[in-house]
């Protein structure tokens, strides 16, 4: 049996470890085609804040590691696949023949359809190679405008600050990581990043980005006719799944490849995984991309269970979560945080102390969290979510104080105090 | 036979020595807010319940760290975070559903109970026995998870 796993990164990885660990005997490939042992892409935001070399944003640390367990690891491009002869043709020219194939080839960014985004000094932050240049350009003192205070955008946002550039935020939506807080928190990120130096403009989009004779190499101009000027432009606008090698296998593709509760595509011979995967969400039930790493790894296991022979596990769906460091002020979102039909919510606001929280509930049920400000036990948001538990009369508790969610899940967990 | 933490929270009498002796061992002062373990009190029904990582063998924390930070202490089972490849990234705060990974603001990585090596100082600390190190024979560890409480494995297997 021959598992070919295409994309090294942690979905891949993750996927070709649990294949091992269920078949001895298989023969495992991993062809990647970034020319990097496998890394971290969440990794890189500590690499341009000098807390780890290269070698820290590895995905797995001791040496020999896929020798060791029998991966055999490969560097190429996968050109396209042909299902009916179950092949792939790589960019070095080569064939490789599979029984089963792991589709793991992540996500890359994409460009927002304006003028000047191909412009030298502008870069996204996606991939090492995008890291060393951004290191390169990030000198104190530097003007750096980011475009996309989206999740990624914030998760590298920090970084920049700490390179003591002038930073300024520009995002065309009303708040900061519009699709993972809401108002009220958004809101006290943005204060936050202000009382910190970074200048953040919300509900503004670029129009343009030109080159410039003046002292700084770029000009963005901005819709209203405002124009900023920078060294460095850095684009966090949105990504879009490497689906491209499927072309012609007939492979349903609808927002990313289209994945059933086996991570099986609509070829059975054919999984897929990770940021590329349009699979189930735990608390929606719909199909979406959900672009995290705990999904990606969560993909990996799960789709290797069901490539290897003789195992079969149903994968109950994905729950969205996201934590983010915005210059020491820690936020996470869980869930259906933007609450359900005919839901009920508890909040917690003490913007004074940049202190929130709000969880959302479907009966007595958790589904949902948005959370800011807090640094313990915060898993257990997910843990409540999973587990489905019925609340009972702690529902109340938690609407009065919903700091309560540990004692909320041991109640629950541990059936103290049950009414 | 690895060991494993066992708790009893009717004997637990909230005088939290576990919490000094935890932030003492591992963190060097006597302060409950960095401790790895935590007495939780429920006022209403007048009990007190310390709560601490399981060790549990899905390891959410370990699965979902991007840098390979959290190994398998093959001596004693627990999970550990090595302090110097953590990137503090915060991910597996989010991902065990037990709430038991926190991050520390002030050394910018991740702690969790790693049962001190092999040598745990709640244990050692607690006038009452209600927190016991053990032979982690199947009751002992299923009482130790049930009692954790179950959190619905993400995919249900059918071997
Ligand atoms: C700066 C940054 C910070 C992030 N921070 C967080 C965070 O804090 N929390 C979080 O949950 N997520 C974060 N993410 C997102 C997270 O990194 C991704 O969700 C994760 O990497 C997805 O893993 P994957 O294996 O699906 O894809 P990837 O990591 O993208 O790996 C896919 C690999 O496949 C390769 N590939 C693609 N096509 C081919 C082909 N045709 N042939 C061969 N190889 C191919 C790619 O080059 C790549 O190496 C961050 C991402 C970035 C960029």
């Amino acid at each position: 049996m021959h598992h070919v796993i295409i994309g090294a990164g942690p979905a891949g990885v993750v996927a070709a470890e649990h294949l091992r660990k269920l078949d001895a005997n298989c023969r495992i490939s991993l062809i990647g085609d970034e020319p990097e042992p496998p890394y971290s892409r969440m990794a890189l935001p500590y690499l341009l804040i000098d807390k780890i070399d290269e070698a820290g944003t590895y995905l797995r640390k001791s040496d020999g590691h896929y020798d060791r367990i029998g991966v055999e690891v490969r560097n190429d491009l996968v050109v396209s696949v042909s299902t009916s002869d179950r092949q792939l043709m790589l960019g070095g020219g080569g064939k490789v023949d599979y029984d089963k194939l792991l589709i793991a080839t992540g996500a890359r960014p994409t460009k927002p359809p304006i003028a000047g985004t191909d412009l030298a000094g502008v870069h996204s932050c996606w991939t090492l190679a995008d890291a060393r240049q951004i290191a390169e350009h990030t000198k104190p003192g530097a003007k750096v405008i980011l475009m996309g205070a989206g999740f990624i955008g914030c998760i590298i946002l920090e970084a920049l600050a700490s390179r003591g550039v002038e930073l300024t935020v520009i995002e065309m939506e009303d708040r900061m990581v519009p699709r993972m807080m809401n108002h009220s928190s958004a809101g006290l990120i943005k204060s936050w990043c202000e009382r910190k130096g970074v200048s953040v403009l919300t509900s503004m989009r670029v129009a343009a980005i030109q080159q410039d004779t003046g002292a700084h190499p770029l000009s963005v101009q901005l819709e209203g006719g405002a124009s900023h000027p920078a060294d460095l432009v850095i684009c966090a606008t949105g990504v879009a799944p490497n689906t491209e090698l499927l072309q012609g296998t007939g492979i349903t593709i609808d927002q990313g490849v289209l994945v059933n509760e086996h991570l099986q595509t609509s070829d059975a011979n054919v999984f897929a995984a990770g940021d590329v995967a349009q699979g189930k969400d735990f608390s929606t039930g719909e199909y979406s991309v959900q672009a995290i790493q705990p999904t990606a790894v969560e993909h990996g296991r799960v789709a290797a269970t069901n490539m290897a022979s003789g195992h079969d596990m149903v994968h109950a769906g994905c729950i969205n979560m996201n934590v983010l460091d915005t210059m020491g002020l820690v936020s996470a979102s869980f869930g259906a945080w933007e609450g359900v039909a005919n839901g009920e919510s508890a909040e917690l606001n003490d913007p004074g102390n940049y202190r929130y929280l709000n969880l959302q509930f479907e009966d007595d049920v958790l589904v949902g969290a948005n959370s800011l400000g807090l640094t313990q036990h915060v898993g257990v948001l997910r843990g409540l979510i999973q587990s489905r538990f019925h609340l009972g009369h702690w529902k109340d508790k938690l609407l009065n104080n919903p700091t309560q969610i540990m004692e909320a899940y041991m109640a629950a967990a541990q059936g103290i105090g049950k009414a | 036979m690895l060991k494993s933490l066992h708790i009893s929270p009717d004997k637990c009498t909230g005088c939290l020595q576990c919490e000094l002796a935890c932030s003492y061992e591992n963190e060097g002062v006597f302060n409950p807010a960095k401790s790895r373990i935590k007495v939780f009190t429920f006022h209403q029904e007048g009990r007190f319940v310390p709560y601490t990582c399981t060790q549990c063998d899905e390891a959410w924390c370990m699965q979902a760290c991007p840098v390979d930070a959290i190994v398998v202490n093959t001596a004693t089972g627990s999970k550990d975070v090595l302090a110097d490849v953590c990137v503090g990234c915060k991910v597996c705060t989010i991902a065990c559903p037990f709430g038991t990974v926190n991050y520390s603001q002030d050394t910018g990585k991740v702690i969790k109970c790693d049962l001190c090596g092999g040598n745990p100082q709640c244990v050692e600390a607690c006038p009452t026995a209600a927190i016991t190190y053990v032979d982690a024979d199947a009751t002992g560890l299923d009482r130790m998870r049930a009692w954790a409480g179950k959190t619905d494995n993400a995919a249900t297997a059918r071997a």
